[in-house]
């Protein structure tokens, strides 16, 4: 992959993690590129959602109205699917909502690092997700948290293969959760690394090569916004097996 | 919450090792994919973790709540609005009312004086009617009154007339047997028929 559009082009080189200031050792501490894309979608999220609602104006401002429109659109999609009983858990997936919906734009600036497209990242959070679905589903109904394999609206002979196939699922969850985030995060930027790589290389015929980025780098705009919108749904659905576990 | 969340987390780091094959497995051995470059993790996880706390942190706090009152107060301010237009409605409907009814009063009043003033208008013309006809009668009366005194005097004249040629012709035709008492009584008789 490394090699296909010549010595130049190295579309993987952006999602290496390195020390931000020099140096080669990587401790667990280790201020790294990662630490300054993750602090800038900090920053970008305050600036966003705490600077830009400072004056609690009952006409919103542009930037009080989308942080508005983004508490919203998460408020509304936790009562659709979860129903009053989810929204406890609001700050916590409108928290994961906004992080991943601010790293993945991010990524697409030039020079960024897109700390979604690594696979650190996208585990941890599917697996944070996993466990807190798992923990509040116990937590909450003890051992009836099991009837999310039992499926009592199926004929009562095919229910333990349904179940086997539940239990399945639900373990796989985590790792189509990561890994769809983090393949679509990583094959965008890619792909817009490998057609610079070609405008370096074509000199005056660069303009092709431009002309699809700017075309990819569109369609990565909805990816980015529809790559945060899946896992946070997906969040709210797992969520839903812990609040109404018999209900299918 | 909050700690749910950090226990969440915390666990997740535990946990760590065994997704980590299996998402190792499912990329399978790509040479040159860094993200499988396992001595970056715990760094990256670190920064994760303390990232996401910071955010939970500052959303939960601060910006949520805000946004939430926002709202409501919008919720409020808009409800509160329309409860005033909806009474500023029903003042309007109620002056209306009042407009409504001040015309009809007035109305009415305007058509209670044209009457009283029809009434005594009429009562005039009557009394005039009646001083007019009185003054007609009596006009008339005096006039056949005066009617019948010529009439009397012209029969009286016609019969003094007629006694006198009477007289004046018997005694032209038979001289001395003039009775002018008879003549007179015979005259008037005729003169009457």
């Amino acid at each position: 992959m490394a090699t296909e559009g010549g010595p130049n082009i190295h579309p993987m080189e952006q999602f290496v993690v390195k020390p931000l200031f020099g140096g080669h050792e990587l401790n667990w501490y280790t201020p790294t590129n990662v630490t300054l894309w993750m602090g800038i979608a900090v920053l970008v999220a305050v600036t966003l959602l705490i600077i830009g609602t400072r004056r609690r104006a009952i006409v919103p401002t542009r930037s009080q109205l989308l942080a508005e429109g983004l508490y919203g659109f998460v408020y509304k999609m936790i009562e659709d699917i979860n129903g009053k009983a989810g929204l406890k858990y609001f700050p916590y997936i409108f928290t994961l909502f906004t992080f991943i919906l601010i790293s993945n734009t991010l990524g697409l600036v030039p020079y960024s690092f897109t700390t979604t497209s690594q696979a650190a990242v996208t585990v941890v959070l599917a697996l944070a997700v996993f466990l807190t679905v798992t923990i509040i589903g116990l937590v909450k109904n003890g051992v009836g948290f099991l009837k999310v394999f039992w499926i009592s609206s199926a004929p009562l002979a095919l229910r333990p293969i349904l179940a086997i196939i539940e239990i399945i699922s639900y373990f796989v969850r985590p790792v189509s959760h990561s890994i769809r985030l983090m393949g679509n995060m990583m094959a965008g930027h890619a792909v817009i690394k490998v057609f610079a790589g070609f405008a370096g290389v074509l000199g005056l015929f660069s303009f092709f090569p431009i002309i699809a980025i700017m075309a990819v780098l569109g369609l990565e705009l909805i990816v980015v916004f529809i790559q945060a919108y899946v896992f946070t749904i997906l969040t709210v659905i797992y969520m839903n097996d812990a609040l109404h576990p018999g209900g299918h | 919450m909050a700690s749910g969340i950090r226990l969440a987390a915390l666990t997740s780091l535990l946990a760590f090792g065994g997704t980590a094959a299996l998402a190792a497995a499912e990329e399978g051995e790509k040479a040159g994919m860094p993200q499988l470059d396992f001595g970056t993790y715990p760094n990256q996880i670190f920064w994760l973790v303390v990232t996401l706390l910071v955010l939970y942190f500052l959303l939960s706090r601060i910006a949520l709540p805000r946004i939430a009152s926002i709202l409501s107060e919008r919720q409020g301010a808009i409800a509160r609005d329309l409860e005033q237009a909806e009474e500023l409605r029903r003042k309007a409907v109620a002056a209306e009312e009042a407009y409504k009814q001040a015309l009809a009063d007035a109305r009415a009043e305007a058509n209670q004086i044209i009457a009283e003033a029809k009434a005594e208008i009429q009562k005039e013309i009557d009394a005039a009617n009646a001083k007019a006809e009185a003054e007609i009668a009596a006009r008339t009366a005096e006039s056949e009154k005066r009617i019948a005194e010529i009439r009397s005097g012209m029969m009286q004249a016609v019969e003094d007339v007629a006694r006198d040629t009477a007289v004046e012709i018997i005694d032209a035709i038979l001289p001395g047997i003039a009775d002018p008492k008879l003549v007179a009584d015979t005259v008037a008789a005729k003169v009457k028929e």
